[in-house]
């Protein structure tokens, strides 16, 4: 499939606050593609640059091959889904959604029809005469996408959508909002800081980070191989332990050597050479738990720990386990056959096993790396 | 019954202020006049007679129409700047309304007096008008309807900016972002979703020029002549010259009917004629 929506070099200040840095992405036809990043990462300035209500200071914005970077808002096609919905207080739900069409000049007739069909798509026909402000956060929601895609946008821009929905109501517009992706095969430019959100939703992610895209790709890419410890740290939960290179074995593995643990072995996503500083990323879920010492096995890490706390989180536990002068987050789902098993408890000796596979290096240069650790999983529970 | 609470004191406050003056207005037309300039016993229509006089309905008229124009011309002047004043950076913001409301600290009187010797024949503004043929020597500034005109709508706008200004500071800009990202040029966004979107403070402003130049008689008597009288210069006379209080009360409740009962028809038109049907969609770009 060919780029659709390019940004090419894009940057935009507002005063001394560098929103967007040097940003390229693009966006193949019919994906959805989400921005993601904390709060504040320029993520709703680039949705804005796409559509057209701010201007780049640098760097050019292409739509389809045709640069669009100096067309106006209202004759760009692509439509937007605000953050607060934006709906038109003084108009029904049924002028709401017929407002783009009514602009542009439909006659009367084929507006109630199409109007129709778009209420139909999102399950709002008996509100068609309520006023904004006597529907339901849900249903305003699906009267924003209706008002948004009957103008048949070539690409929809979606900032933040679900993020004023409870949870419970959340997870349903995610499935609603993919099916509707599904029937009308627009493409989607979602921005979120919810990486749940992102990955369950995506075809392509970027993370972004202070203006900068720190990577795109695929949920699965983007979990399983972060490409730097923003990334790492911002989707999913990860442990961070500061090491060194101590021994490239062959093109694959190398040997960490990290305060407190014996040598570690780790897979190379990339070249490694001997004395490299890297942080060695592990998830909480590729950490098993045991009380008693596993089977050697040499692609396998095992360390020993004591229990500092155990949270019960239903569908998982999650251990916080000291090993030295880190306390590592581990998680387990609970399965049947464990339940014959004496369970794990606070103050248990424990040990901890994980495959060379399942931890990632990341170069450890940069100063800034130094404030991630503030991304453990602490917080959580 | 909590809301019947709390709103007793403005319904106390409305009765006093406003109820109370206004019967007693038209209670006041229904007596007969007391040559000593009070109000006499019993009760006669004679007065509402006298109303007939040929002169009030141009008189009427002329009122009318002098405050639908400086109400009109007040919202228009009044709509960009405090549009402009409720987009601008929020510490520019006190400053501009500052400016607004200065030319309160002098007196109303000092203000329109200030005018007459600025359009008087020997006046500054005359005296440039002149000297770039723009107005012949003989043509008077003064003591006509524009002058009155002008001066109502001088003194009213700062009365129209306020409501707007704060109409327009709540009203959230992102519908415009909406509307253009539907395919409104600026002005079609301005005008399908911004005015609306500030509706209430239109009216506001509009009620707050309209009915006080509908009362007004310092300015027509100070800048206007015989040509250019309000019925505020009708009331005043017979109070303060001939000293005939209920003919006074009979015009002040005429021009009340004349306000109020288009009002009252309007209301209880709107009020009936709220269809259920499906808005209808016009055509037309
Ligand atoms: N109109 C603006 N004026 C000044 N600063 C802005 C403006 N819009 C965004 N910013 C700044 O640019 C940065 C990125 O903002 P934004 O794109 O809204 O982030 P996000 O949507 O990822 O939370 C923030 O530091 C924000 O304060
Ligand atoms: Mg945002």
């Amino acid at each position: 499939m060919e780029e659709f929506l390019v940004f090419d070099k894009v940057s935009k200040s507002f005063g001394d606050v560098q929103a967007l840095k040097n940003v390229s992405l693009s966006v193949k036809k019919g994906e959805i593609f989400s921005l993601l990043g904390p709060s504040g990462c320029g993520k709703t300035t680039l949705l804005r640059v796409a559509a057209g209500f701010e201007r780049p200071d640098s760097g050019r914005v292409y739509l389809d091959g045709e640069d669009i970077t100096d067309i106006p808002p209202n004759r760009r096609k692509v439509n937007t889904i605000f953050q607060n919905y934006a709906l038109f207080p003084h108009m029904s739900v049924w002028e709401n959604i017929a407002f783009g069409l009514k602009v542009a000049g439909m006659p009367g007739a084929r507006i109630t029809e199409e109007v129709n069909r778009m209420l139909a798509l999102v399950h709002m026909e008996d509100q068609a005469r309520k006023k904004p402000d006597q529907i339901s956060g849900g249903q305003k929601q699906r009267v924003a996408i209706a008002r948004a895609l009957i103008n048949k946008p070539r690409v929809l821009l979606l900032d933040e959508p679900l993020a004023a929905l409870d949870l419970k109501l959340r997870q349903r517009m995610i499935i609603e909002l993919d099916s509707i992706h599904d029937e009308v095969g627009i493409t989607f430019l979602f921005v979120t800081h919810d990486q749940g959100e992102a990955m369950s939703l995506s075809d392509q992610i970027a993370v972004m980070n202070e203006g900068n895209v720190e990577q795109v790709g695929t949920p699965v890419q983007i979990y399983e191989a972060p490409v730097s410890s923003f990334s790492a740290a911002f989707i999913g939960d990860a442990n961070f332990f500061e090491g060194m290179v101590s021994r490239v074995e062959g093109a694959d593995y190398s040997r960490l050597s990290i305060e407190g643990f014996p040598e570690v072995l780790c897979f190379n996503d990339q070249p490694r050479s001997q004395g490299d500083l890297v942080y060695l990323s592990v998830r909480p879920e590729k950490v098993r738990i045991s009380r008693d010492r596993p089977r050697d096995d040499e692609r396998v890490n095992m360390v020993e720990g004591a229990v500092e706390d155990v949270i019960y989180l239903g569908s998982h536990t999650r251990y916080w386990v000291r090993v030295d002068q880190y306390r590592l987050a581990v998680t387990r789902q609970h399965q049947r056959f464990q339940l014959d098993e004496k369970p794990v408890t606070w103050g248990d000796s424990v040990w901890l096993s994980w495959h060379a596979d399942d931890g990632f290096m990341l170069q450890r240069y940069e100063e800034k790396d130094e404030d991630l650790l503030a991304f453990l999983p602490e917080g959580e529970e | 019954m909590r809301e019947w609470l709390t709103s007793l004191p403005s319904f106390i406050w409305l009765t006093i202020l406003f109820v109370i003056p206004t019967v007693l207005v038209f209670a006041v037309a229904l007596k007969p006049a007391d040559p000593f300039g009070g109000v006499g016993a019993g009760w006669t229509l004679d007065t509402f007679r006298d109303l007939g006089d040929p002169n009030y309905p141009a008189i009427v008229w002329r009122t009318l129409w002098m405050s639908v124009v400086a109400t009109a011309v007040c919202l228009a002047a009044a709509l960009p700047f405090a549009y402009y004043i409720a987009r601008s950076d929020e510490r520019l913001r006190p400053v501009l309304l500052m400016a607004v409301v200065i030319p309160f600290w002098t007196n109303f009187l000092i203000r329109i007096f200030a005018w007459k010797v600025l359009l008087h024949p020997e006046g500054l503004v005359k005296r440039l008008l002149v000297s770039f043929h723009l107005v012949s020597p003989d043509v008077s500034l003064m003591y006509n309807e524009g002058a009155v005109l002008m001066v109502l709508i001088y003194t009213y706008l700062p009365f129209a900016v306020l409501p707007i200004y704060a109409a327009s500071e709540k009203f959230d800009f992102r519908l415009i972002e909406a509307a253009r990202d539907l395919g409104c040029r600026k002005w079609r966004a301005f005008y399908s979703v911004f005015l609306p979107g500030i509706s209430r403070g239109l009216w506001t402003a509009a009620l707050v020029v309209f009915v006080p130049a509908l009362g007004s008689y310092v300015i027509p008597d100070i800048m206007g002549g015989p040509a250019s009288e309000m019925i505020g210069n009708k009331i005043a006379q017979r109070v303060f010259v001939d000293r005939n209080l209920p003919h006074a009360s009979a015009l002040s409740a005429l021009l009340t009917i004349v306000v109020v009962l288009p009002m009252i028809v309007y209301l209880l038109r709107r009020g009936t004629g709220e269809s259920g049907k499906h808005p209808v969609v016009e055509a037309g770009p």
